[in-house]
């Protein structure tokens, strides 16, 4: 007996030493909130009050931007003639091609143009090319940054193809871009006197300082069989060369405007101003068409009423859905988070 | 110790040659006969392959300690091992070829080609290659630091040594690397040490020459295997060792099957059979044995460890298979677009055709080389083809490169929380859950049939003795009150107790009949029983010390947990089994310490389910003690003198089985002279035979285990596990269908299925119990019929009373076996697949392993449900291989269920979180990452596309081809990855709460086509948003390409992550980091970008937009985790610290040398904000207003269970609710 009782305890003490021993190396995974998914974490749920002040938060922000975006757009006084019709002498209408492309021809041409509201300084000259696809993949690849940037690099001339070289010398600046500048010239005058247009400062800044290289000449320039528009005086620096700068920049749509120069003058309705325009470029192979634009511009830009419909319409919409769901709450209300609605609650019932 | 006082080698009779070992063979069931329910080979008839004969041509000769001779070409492998895939040479154009098998690297490989030809370069040579290459190189990158770290090991394992003997007859045993070890060499092994290579065992310190070996990294099972060494050579080892005999080894060529070996032995002329229990193997590590010598005969690669590591099943997903469907949508949509491009610019060059000379942005013609050829133009046909292709190389992203890595990525999240789940940790055998199969979490949660099988996964597989049956007497009073009472036997071994390690409660009333004096019939009987049942069983007893020097266990090492169970319990009735070598038994019967010599010893096999002993007592009469399933053994009785005993018996046996407890039947025979003589002729030639040696043994044992005086039967319980009848009911809850596949009798199966609530009393049962194929067709038709009425009863009552839920009746299938023999693979079985499915519960009763995966595949054949397959043993090997998920349970039975499956776990009870909870929400993460990733990526293709319709057809685009590259590998992907990771669409309480939760995943609600396709027009709408608000607000300005490309660029970046955030159910610091850090960082690599363009510094402006990623990646990975863990804090904001520094190093650098200027012109006009703010309202209106509408009004069982989570509890912020919920969680899974 004595014994029985002593293996016992001794027995229960070993076994118990048994089960410490995997228990100092358990495996057990370290408890984080992190490791058992337990974040602490918000759960929102899209409940009718979300749902509706949501979209009346969007209505009550966007119809009065609508609002005045609108006002804006109308704020701005916007004059556009197309004129590339129009300055073609009319017995050359039937081949303007023919016309454009001869040099012998004078190219002036005079537009008038009517100031329907008075329009505050200053003013902006846009020349405007519908149909032009400077973003087509031929054109925007045609082109040298490295060349336009460095005065080293005048021979760098990848990627220009096909205006790389005239004559066998490199062509600076190079590429289809450079080589189609435009090159009709605008002159305003109002009662007889002339408006300047200031040309300085139509570019981006960061253009001309890093983009365009001071050091960087003009040289063999529109020099091969096809000249595809404005040549460059070779004496002034790219970074000066404004416009070839803004025509640079590429635009993103094949209808677009480039800014000309700037009025930096008041004009008052009634007053007709006269421009003097040499109409060189030539849209008339493609049937593209150009426009001359003076605008005034808010805080939005030029005139497009589209943005301002566009969020009338959204804020609309959404005060619209904010009703509608109301009501249909308010028609065929549920209780959130009601066990009877489980498909497993609902179904038999249903039957 | 247990050596200490061994009685000197008997001389007569001869120890037989052949030890019990583990039975080379399968058994048809786990549990229906002892002894078995260890073995687990696959293929029934491996018994004939271990042992037949061995053409030379098949053999491999080892010259024993003569490696020259052995092999003199050196064509055998040395013993060096190789897990390593790649070396530094190989890897890049192995791993390379590994990654391409995946057919869409292909595809996107085939793009950057095509984008290298100089006609049709859409973007940079770089750019185009960026992210395949990307991709690749984190594939790369972790297969490179996998196989390091396979290289580090494999050194670390070549670099060991072994004691090798000296070649030319020294004796001397010198060490020597394991990787120089060759074939031939005699190796000496001490105790504790690991084996080397496969060697046979020539000698050990053993005087009978038995070694044990520990097989836990073969095989994962921790208790000791005996093995032997010959008789011949243990005696002749100086001889052998100094080359004085010439032995030679003829063995067979090596090959993965662990449990099976074969080889002859010549020494002196005379020719031994060596089997399985003569080898032991590179891996395994000798124990109680002080050494061991054995020479190599298989090494290296060729040894059964390294031919057994295969690597892990790859499957597919049911998820991916759907996927890839879709792909196959998206494609088309890819053709599609791509052909009406290339259409549009046929017809605007036709209508151009005469005016593309002058035109200033075509300029057809190239005049600067003097001839005025074309330039880069080649006629219309040609650049419609060429557009075609570009456009291909375009829009490539419609097919999402980066969702495959993404897939992989939080698959590996998925994996880590599910590794690191203390839910999923089992206390009893330490073992965390196991991701074995990376590539399939989801499937976890649409799992509809779960086969599961019943011993060792429903159970415990701990047997415990319950009950005896003495010659048809019931001794079944044994539950006392007082268990452990007087009734501990300790054998007294000089001044030490010995004593069984695990208590088992005895009979007090068979006790004393034990113990009483005389010679009564009754006592004779009792001993005779429990002496059966301490001798007739392979169990090796091995002494194991205590803190008290005076106190041992004897601690019963075997294969199988119904011999232990029922050696254990001999020992409580004072039948304590000492000492087993292969020629003897020492037992202490009652006290007293005898000695018992072994003359034969049958192993149990599948086809007589039985084993037996044949042992001389100390009254030197010879007997043969069988034990077996009672099927076998009642065939094999004596009928003729025991009839009412047997009838009694049975009695018994019915009245256990029926309580659910596996029932062994003991059956014991004297065998007078003759029947000695002629068996142990028999046997003697059997044994020694060459050829065919199984069968013969087999036909032997089968001669004299006949006309057996029935002893009693035995009754053994295996407990249930915890939790099994909760976690049945929850999966049956949640839609599944839970069969139940066992070896088992009927009568066990059935009344587990009770108490493991599988069925219940007011099921209908239908039996099928056949053992012809008519009459399976018959009760097949009958069930049918019966299971059709019922069905018609069900629909009428539940027409007649609606509400009632519960209406039908349960039915239960219940078949066996021999049945299904007739049934799988033939006409018949579309007739049981007919059955079953109406069927709520399927038991399959006494089936074999293949069965077991002919039923798996019954299912998985003919339906497209998802089948989850659940065991622990060998036995379960073909069925988790055959289903789509293998869960292996990591038991009693070692690891070869482990080793075949998906996932392992250590308790049945966590299918319920691990599907519920794990299974449900990596399918909801994963079917809503895939999902977003084809919509996140049609929209950006998409507004590409409304791009080029504007440029003459000519793909320019507007966004620079860096965020084009960019945006699904960067720009957009870690949110979707974290939301993969980490989003939870319900808590782990609520999940477990409600099963029928778990539908979402079995109807495949969350992603199917119909999602698909809605989402798909989302895209398309948004894309109309994002390209045409800004396009009609910027029409007619002076907008250059640059400056609306990033706006776009922005704009859908912003717009899909912010479809993301309404999408999240679940936000953490985590996903807010990750959302909006990457809409910043794309902003500022966007401002990159756009001021690199002009340069040619594209490789500083990817870097830098990487260095944004690893910054807000590192950022959000190291404040998200630190909110819950303290550990993990203090690395963290030194590392950030220096982030910080570099980075603001790096931006200083970046502003002065390179001017982050121009996209500020756009951004410095009110225009671009409202055009942002319109996209995002007008894009994001449909989906939220159709996201509110059904969630209001069609709401998921998902939204509801939402909406009782939040709104349940007053309280929403979730810190003080989910301590709680972990709480109650662990109570009701770990308890």
């Amino acid at each position: 007996m004595n014994h029985a009782n002593g293996s016992a305890v001794a027995g229960s003490s070993s076994g118990s030493g048994d089960d410490l021993a995997p228990r100092r190396n358990s495996k057990r995974p370290k408890y984080s909130r992190f490791t058992q998914q337990e974040l602490p974490a918000c759960k929102p749920i899209l409940t009718p009050k979300w749902v509706i002040s949501v979209f009346t938060l969007i209505g009550v922000i966007f119809v009065p931007i609508g609002v005045a975006a609108l006002l804006a757009s109308n704020n701005v006084v916007e004059i556009v003639d197309q004129y590339d019709d129009k300055c073609v002498p009319p017995n050359m209408t039937n081949d303007k091609v023919a016309y454009i492309q001869n040099a012998t021809f004078d190219k002036t041409c005079i537009r008038t143009l009517q100031v329907l509201k008075n329009m505050s300084q200053p003013i902006y000259v846009y020349y405007q090319l519908d149909n032009f696809y400077q973003n087509h993949r031929r054109y925007v690849k045609s082109r040298n940054d490295e060349q336009l940037r460095k005065a080293s690099q005048a021979n760098e001339t990848s990627g220009c193809d096909p205006e790389r070289t005239a004559n066998g010398a490199p062509i600076v600046p190079c590429g289809l871009i450079a080589w189609s500048l435009f090159n009709d010239t605008y002159k305003f005058s109002l009662d007889n006197k002339n408006l300047t247009v200031n040309k300085k400062g139509i570019s981006w800044k960061s253009d001309r300082d890093h983009k365009f290289g001071k050091d960087v000449y003009p040289k063999n320039f529109q020099n091969s069989s096809v000249i595809g528009g404005a040549k460059l005086d070779p004496k002034i620096p790219l970074s000066e060369q404004e416009d070839l700068i803004v025509w640079m920049r590429t635009a993103a749509l094949p209808t677009f405007r480039k800014l000309y120069g700037k009025i930096e003058q008041d004009l008052k309705e009634g007053d007709s101003i006269i421009v003097t325009l040499e109409n060189n470029y030539n849209t008339y192979s493609f049937s593209g068409k150009k426009k001359l634009v003076l605008s005034t511009s808010s805080w939005l830009g030029g005139k497009n009423d589209f943005l301002g419909i566009a969020y009338l319409a959204i804020g609309g919409l959404c005060f619209f859905l904010a009703v509608a769901f109301t009501v249909i709450y308010l028609v065929k209300p549920r209780k959130l988070g009601d066990p009877s609605y489980l498909s497993w609650n609902r179904n038999p019932a249903g039957n | 110790m247990a050596h200490g006082e061994r009685p000197a080698l008997s001389d007569l009779p001869r120890p037989i040659s052949d030890p019990p070992l583990r039975p080379d063979l399968i058994s048809l069931s786990a549990s229906a006969v002892a002894s078995t329910s260890g073995s687990r080979a696959e293929e029934p008839d491996r018994l004939g392959a271990s042992h037949k004969e061995l053409p030379d041509a098949d053999a491999r000769l080892v010259f024993v300690g003569d490696p020259g001779r052995t092999d003199p070409r050196l064509s055998l492998p040395g013993n060096a091992v190789r897990t390593a895939k790649y070396s530094p040479l190989t890897f890049l154009p192995r791993n390379l070829f590994e990654q391409f098998r995946r057919l869409a690297y292909v595809y996107f490989l085939v793009i950057a080609v095509l984008n290298q030809l100089p006609q049709l370069a859409v973007f940079g040579r770089g750019a185009s290659l960026l992210p395949l290459a990307f991709v690749l190189l984190v594939t790369a990158v972790k297969d490179a630091y996998e196989d390091w770290r396979r290289h580090r090991s494999d050194r670390a394992e070549n670099g060991r040594t072994a004691a090798v003997l000296e070649p030319g007859g020294s004796g001397e045993f010198r060490p020597l690397r394991w990787k120089d070890v060759r074939v031939g060499e005699v190796i000496k092994v001490l105790a504790d040490e690991s084996i080397p290579c496969d060697m046979v065992l020539l000698a050990t310190s053993d005087l009978t020459g038995v070694a044990y070996v520990q097989t836990i990294n073969l095989d994962g099972e921790s208790n000791l295997k005996t093995r032997y060494a010959k008789q011949e050579t243990m005696f002749r080892l100086p001889d052998i060792t100094g080359g004085r005999a010439a032995v030679v080894l003829r063995c067979e060529r090596p090959n993965r099957n662990i449990y099976g070996f074969n080889a002859n032995l010549e020494i002196d002329g005379k020719s031994l059979s060596l089997g399985p229990s003569n080898i032991i193997l590179r891996g395994c590590e000798l124990k109680n044995t002080v050494w061991a010598v054995g020479v190599a005969v298989y090494t290296g690669n060729d040894t059964k460890v390294m031919l057994n590591s295969s690597g892990a099943s790859s499957k597919r997903s049911r998820l991916e298979t759907h996927m890839n469907r879709e792909t196959l949508f998206l494609s088309a949509i890819l053709v599609m677009l791509c052909s009406a491009v290339s259409v549009c610019s046929g017809i605007w060059l036709t209508n151009h055709e005469d005016e593309l000379e002058l035109m200033q942005f075509f300029r057809k013609r190239d005049y600067s080389a003097g001839n005025d050829k074309n330039y880069n133009y080649y006629g219309i046909a040609m650049q419609v083809f060429f557009i075609f292709l570009m456009a291909v190389i375009v829009f490539q992203i419609m097919i999402p490169i980066s969702l495959y890595i993404s897939m992989e990525l939080v698959r590996l999240g998925q994996a880590y929380f599910m590794i690191r789940d203390t839910n999923l940790y089992d206390e009893s055998s330490n073992s965390r859950f196991q991701c074995r199969a990376l590539n399939i979490n989801e499937d976890l949660g649409q799992i509809k049939y779960v086969f599961s099988d019943k011993t060792g996964t429903l159970t415990e597989n701990k047997m415990e003795f319950r009950f005896a049956s003495i010659r048809g007497v019931d001794y079944s009073e044994g539950k006392d009150p007082s268990p452990y009472n007087s009734n501990i036997y300790h054998v007294v071994v000089g001044d030490q107790f010995w004593r069984p390690k695990m208590l088992v409660k005895a009979d007090p009333e068979l006790v004393r009949l034990l113990k009483s004096e005389g010679e009564t019939e009754e006592g004779k009987h009792a001993r005779d029983f429990f002496l059966a049942l301490a001798a007739c069983n392979t169990i090796v007893p091995l002494i194991v010390g205590t803190p008290d020097p005076k106190q041992k266990l004897i601690n019963y090492q075997g294969e199988s947990p119904d011999e232990q169970a029922l050696v254990y319990a001999a020992a409580a009735y004072g039948f304590v089994l000492i000492e087993r070598t292969s020629g003897y038994l020492v037992i202490d019967v009652l006290g007293d310490r005898q000695r018992f010599n072994v003359l034969g010893l049958h192993e149990f096999d599948s086809d007589r389910k039985r084993m037996s002993v044949i042992i001389v007592c100390p009254n030197n009469t010879v007997r043969l003690f069988v034990k077996g399933a009672d099927s076998s053994m009642f065939g094999v009785l004596e009928k003729s003198i025991d009839l009412d005993v047997i009838r009694a018996t049975e009695t018994n046996l019915h009245s256990y089985s029926s309580m659910g407890l596996r029932t062994l039947v003991i059956g014991m025979r004297e065998l007078n002279a003759n029947d000695f003589k002629e068996w142990h002729s028999a046997y003697e030639k059997a044994s020694t035979a060459l050829y065919g040696r199984a069968s013969l043994l087999r036909a032997v044992a089968t001669s004299v285990e006949d006309h057996l005086q029935i002893l009693g039967a035995s009754a053994i319980e295996d407990k249930l596990q915890q939790g099994v009848p909760e976690a049945i009911e929850s999966l049956r809850q949640a839609g599944m269908k839970v069969w139940v596949l066992t070896g088992d009798k009927q009568e066990t199966a059935i009344s587990i299925g009770y108490s493991c609530k599988l069925l219940t009393s007011e099921m209908t049962h239908i039996v099928v119990n056949n053992n012809s194929k008519e009459s399976c067709r018959k009760s097949l038709e009958d069930a049918i019929a019966i299971s059709s009425k019922f069905a018609t009863i069900s629909s009428r009552v539940q027409n007649s009373r609606t509400g009632n839920g519960s209406a039908k009746p349960p039915l239960a299938l219940i078949i066996d076996g021999t049945s299904l023999v007739h049934i799988l693979e033939t006409e018949l079985e579309e007739e049981l697949f007919r059955l079953a499915t109406v069927c709520d519960v399927v038991l399959c009763c006494r089936v074999a392993p293949l069965q077991k995966a002919g039923i798996v595949a019954l299912i998985k054949n003919r339906t497209e449900d998802m089948t989850l397959a659940i065991g622990d043993g060998a036995n379960d090997v073909s069925m988790i291989q055959m289903a789509d998920v293998g869960v292996g349970i990591s038991g009693q039975e070692g690891r070869q269920a482990v080793m075949a499956s998906d996932f392992a776990m250590g308790q049945f009870r966590f299918l319920v979180p691990l599907l519920f909870v794990h299974g449900h929400w990596s399918y909801q993460r994963m079917a809503y990452m895939i999902l977003y990733n084809f919509y996140r990526n049609a929209v950006f293709v998409f507004v590409m596309f409304w791009y080029v319709l504007y440029t003459g057809y000519t793909l320019t685009t507007a966004i620079t081809e860096w965020s084009s590259v960019l945006y699904s590998v960067l720009y957009t992907a870690l949110p979707t990855i974290v939301v993969g990771i980490l989003d939870k669409d319900l808590s782990r309480m609520t999940l477990l709460k409600y099963p029928k939760l778990y539908g979402t995943g079995q109807r495949e609600e969350r992603y199917n086509l119909k999602f698909f396709i809605l989402i798909m027009m989302d895209a398309i709408w948004q894309s109309l948003a994002v390209f045409f608000i800004p396009y009609l607000a910027y029409r007619d300005t002076t907008i250059d390409g640059s400056s609306l490309g990033d706006l776009w660029t922005l704009a859908v970046v912003i717009l899909v992550n912010i479809h993301l955030a309404m999408d999240v159910f679940c936000w953490n610091l985590i996903t807010h980091l990750s959302i909006w850090g990457s809409i910043v960082a794309t902003a500022l690599c966007v401002i990159v970008i756009n001021s690199m363009w002009f340069l040619p510094g594209y490789w500083y402006s990817s870097f830098t937009c990487l260095h944004y990623y690893v910054l807000f990646l590192l950022i959000s990975l190291s404040f998200g985790p630190s909110q819950g863990v303290r550990c993990e804090k203090k690395n963290t904001p030194k590392c950030l610290y220096v982030y910080m520094l570099i980075h603001k190093i790096f931006v200083k650098f970046a502003d002065t040398t390179f001017y982050i200027r121009a996209i500020y012109h756009i951004m410095g006009t009110p225009l671009f904000w409202l055009c942002l703010l319109g996209i995002f309202a007008a894009g994001m209106i449909p989906y939220f207003a159709t996201k509110a509408l059904t969630e209001y009004f069609m709401p998921s069982d998902i939204q509801i269970s939402r909406e009782l989570e939040n709104f349940g509890n007053c309280n929403e912020s979730s810190n003080t609710e989910i301590p709680m919920s972990t709480f109650s969680q662990t109570q009701r899974f770990i308890q």
